[in-house]
């Protein structure tokens, strides 16, 4: 396997083959825990991995230097997937400095004994020479928690982007230009959705910063390292922190005795008619993680939940937190549902859930008593075509 | 009207700006602001942001 990113510049982290769940996302190509270790006349270990890994990082570090050689740790993040190690890291590196913000010092004091580290705290625009190189650090508040921040080596042009730009994507090779770049996009896509797409706006600021970078390799802490696909992978990013739309439209539902499934299907025959992308999504059939994923960049979507004691089908009202938690912007949509008596919870709970993400609503909820009439199945057909109608615009 | 940031994330209010999208019109200077408030960026409340002297 191939690790090596600059001269003496080493990936030495860990990839996690097994793991299929990232505190309920859904990593069905597991994932890699990315440590960088750079050798100069000062030598600096960039981020660990999580805690149950760090015998694997320590063995990676001593294949290039010995411990006591390793000056600095530097904590871009202080989530534990990456955090996780340090403790064990800190034990291990008697000569160590903990490098991070003021913000960072204080949480990982909150998560660990750090009685024995020594610290060097930094601040926005700081840095600290290796020889050679040199660590410039950059804040990043809220990409992806407050106290994340970049570590950039100017001589390198190497940007350390900490969870920025990385993908749950565990593989044989460390290196964007080492397999299929669809692959890799759709990773860094589905990580966007489902890690950070609330922040899109302290993204966006932070995208601004990096441009007045000279960049020619991006190292994130999971997934691969961008050499080759730099240009594609900032591309993509200004898409999505607008969640900017495509001519595609999403019918999601939940059904108990398939009366809002049919309405689902009456739905997405109206859309089929447009010129679109369509899709279909059952919450039970399909995973939250993926529905995010696809939410980003669709134009519109119709939302639908029949009544159950009064309120949503469970597994919908799970999704709708967690779609409502990451804050999808530039969407627009309906409610749909069916109920037997009572009209409380079902297309009415869908409707307020999607007024509380600012999805603008283009008509009132569609219901069906028991069972959708050949009227309200027509009534479902024209609200399809006027979802993809509204969604060819983004052709 | 004095502008405040938030103490975790460094979001800044600007009372001429407001924070339209949770009712806060231009103009609602910040001890106007319900103490249901929530930082637009990162969630925290009120309580967590402090006055940038000019």
């Amino acid at each position: 396997m191939n690790t090596t990113l600059k001269e003496g510049i080493n990936w030495v982290g860990y990839v996690d083959w097994t793991v299929r769940d990232f505190h309920g996302y859904k990593t069905e190509s597991g994932s890699t825990y990315n440590s960088y270790l750079i050798e100069d006349e000062k030598c600096a270990v960039i981020d660990a991995v999580k805690a149950p890994y760090v015998g694997t990082l320590i063995e990676h570090i001593k294949a290039f230097i010995p411990l006591e050689n390793i000056d600095y740790v530097v904590c871009n993040h202080a989530e534990p997937d990456h955090s996780g190690g340090l403790p064990g890291l800190m034990a291990a590196c008697p000569q160590a400095e903990l490098v991070c913000n003021a913000k960072c010092k204080t949480a990982l004091e909150m998560h660990f004994d750090t009685s024995n580290w020594k610290w060097r705290v930094v601040g926005d625009g700081d840095a600290i020479s290796l020889g050679k190189r040199t660590l410039s650090f950059v804040n990043t508040p809220m990409v992806h928690w407050p106290e994340s921040m970049f570590t950039y080596v100017p001589e390198e042009k190497l940007l350390f982007s900490m969870d920025a730009f990385g993908q749950h994507y565990a593989s044989a090779f460390r290196f964007d230009d080492e397999e299929s770049l669809d692959v890799i996009l759709q990773e860094a896509k589905s990580y966007y959705a489902n890690i950070v797409m609330l922040y899109g706006r302290p993204i966006s600021q932070t995208m601004e910063r990096a441009a007045e970078m000279d960049i020619e390799m991006i190292a994130p802490s999971h997934g691969v390292i961008w050499r080759s696909h730099i240009k594609e992978v900032f591309e993509a990013y200004q898409n999505y922190v607008v969640c900017k739309p495509r001519p595609k439209i999403i019918v999601l539902y939940a059904t108990m005795w398939k009366s809002t499934e049919k309405m689902a299907e009456a739905i997405l025959e109206g859309a089929q008619e447009c010129a679109v992308e369509a899709q279909f999504f059952n919450v039970d059939s399909t995973h939250a993680t993926k529905i995010v994923t696809e939410v980003l960049d669709c134009a519109a979507i119709a939302i639908g939940s029949p009544t159950l004691n009064n309120s949503l089908m469970p597994n919908m009202a799970g999704v709708l937190c967690y779609m409502s938690g990451l804050r999808p912007t530039n969407k627009k949509g309906f409610a749909f549902g069916s109920y037997g008596w009572s009209r409380r919870g079902g297309a009415a709970a869908v409707e307020e859930s999607m007024k509380e993400m600012k999805i603008e609503l283009m008509r009132d909820p569609i219901r069906a008593q028991y069972v959708p009439t050949p009227e309200v199945l027509e009534e479902c057909r024209e609200a399809g075509r006027m979802l993809g109608k509204y969604a060819e615009q983004y052709k | 009207m004095k502008k405040y940031i938030c103490d975790v994330c460094g979001w800044i209010y600007d009372p001429e700006i407001g924070d339209p999208d949770s009712g806060l019109a231009p103009g609602t200077k910040f001890e106007d602001i319900p103490d249901d408030w929530e930082c637009p960026e990162c969630g925290v409340g009120k309580d967590d942001f402090s006055v940038i002297e000019d």
